[in-house]
């Protein structure tokens, strides 16, 4: 029995694992709240894809859902919360605000929390609806599916 | 009248102090020196009707006034439902006011933002930070000076590490 094929095997089982248990820590600050409610609520049941599980440190998270305005002086948290969370991590801009900073195009607002911390899924919409969130949630997943164990921070140690 | 007599009080208690009064949506409105802010505000606090409550301390930006900062407090009586605006002119080179945060402590913040959008200083105040922007932040945005977008590097602290 070959190595090669082992490894390849346990990877797309990892993924396929992962992709069903997304623990979310949900950071939220504005509006996109209410359609994080309501998508995480029973109407449109975020726990239909593995991503129900609500946990509220990051330490515990896989998935940090950046909902809402994010400010200058909110900047250093949200990459403190980022930082707290282990590997491996994904992170979900919700909304216009965290994707481009939307319609606060002032001193006051991060034009985007790229600025910030990395991000995985972008999520258009003022405020998205809960079908746009299950959406970009299914393409997170699909990312999720083909990375295997090439994680972020091995890329980065290497 | 009451409003009438705060008046009269705050004249003869602090001659050459008013330097213009008025009205405005049925409440007066006063306009005193700022260096008699800090005993104007004592009074008020004092005389009936019993000013106790700061309802609200502000600041205005006009570039072509000689006294460009304008601030505004709103005093409001709990006792009698009654209301009262002062106001007093701040030049432009170095706004400075006598704080009001040992007599009402909601002024600490009202003050803070003061400083923080507008650049006033507050002789007294017991912790003059800016209460909305980072420390590292420069200029103060509701200057009409200010640019339109004015955007800033971000803090150090929460920059995107690049591996």
């Amino acid at each position: 029995m070959a190595g090669g094929f082992l490894t390849t095997r346990f990877d797309a089982l990892l993924s396929w694992g992962r992709k069903y248990s997304l623990f979310h820590y949900p950071f939220i600050t504005a509006c996109c709240g209410m359609e994080y409610m309501s998508t995480a609520c029973a109407h449109y049941d975020i726990d239909r894809f593995g991503a129900g599980m609500t946990r509220f440190s990051p330490r515990q998270a896989d998935m940090l859902l950046v909902v809402g305005t994010i400010n200058r002086k909110l900047a250093p948290v949200l990459k403190t919360v980022y930082d707290q969370m282990t590997e491996p991590k994904w992170v979900m801009a919700f909304g216009a605000c965290t994707v481009s900073g939307g319609i606060y195009d002032n001193y006051a607002v991060v034009q985007g929390i790229d600025e910030i911390i990395p991000v995985d899924i972008y999520i258009p919409g003022c405020p998205p609806r809960p079908e746009t969130v299950l959406d970009g949630l299914l393409k997170l997943q699909e990312k999720i599916k083909a990375e295997g164990q090439d994680w972020r921070w091995k890329k980065k140690t290497s | 009248m009451e409003e009438k007599d705060i008046l009269t009080a705050l004249r003869e208690a602090l001659p050459g102090a008013v330097l213009e009064e008025g009205e405005s949506f049925g409440d007066p409105v006063v306009r005193i020196r700022p260096e008699a802010l800090l005993p104007a505000a004592g009074l008020l606090k004092a005389e009936p009707p019993g000013y106790a409550m700061l309802l609200d301390a502000t600041c205005v930006d006009y570039p072509d006034r000689p006294g460009r900062f304008e601030m505004v407090y709103h005093f409001f009586s709990l006792a009698r439902n009654r209301r009262i605006r002062v106001k007093a002119d701040l030049p432009a080179g170095r706004p400075e006011i006598a704080s009001l945060a040992a007599m009402w402590k909601n002024a600490a913040w009202l003050e803070r933002e003061i400083f923080d959008m507008f650049g006033v200083r507050f002789a007294g105040h017991p912790d003059l930070r800016r209460l909305f922007l980072d420390e590292g932040f420069e200029g103060h945005p509701l200057r009409k000076d200010f640019p339109l977008r004015g955007r800033q590097p971000l803090p150090s602290n929460s920059k995107q590490e690049t591996p």
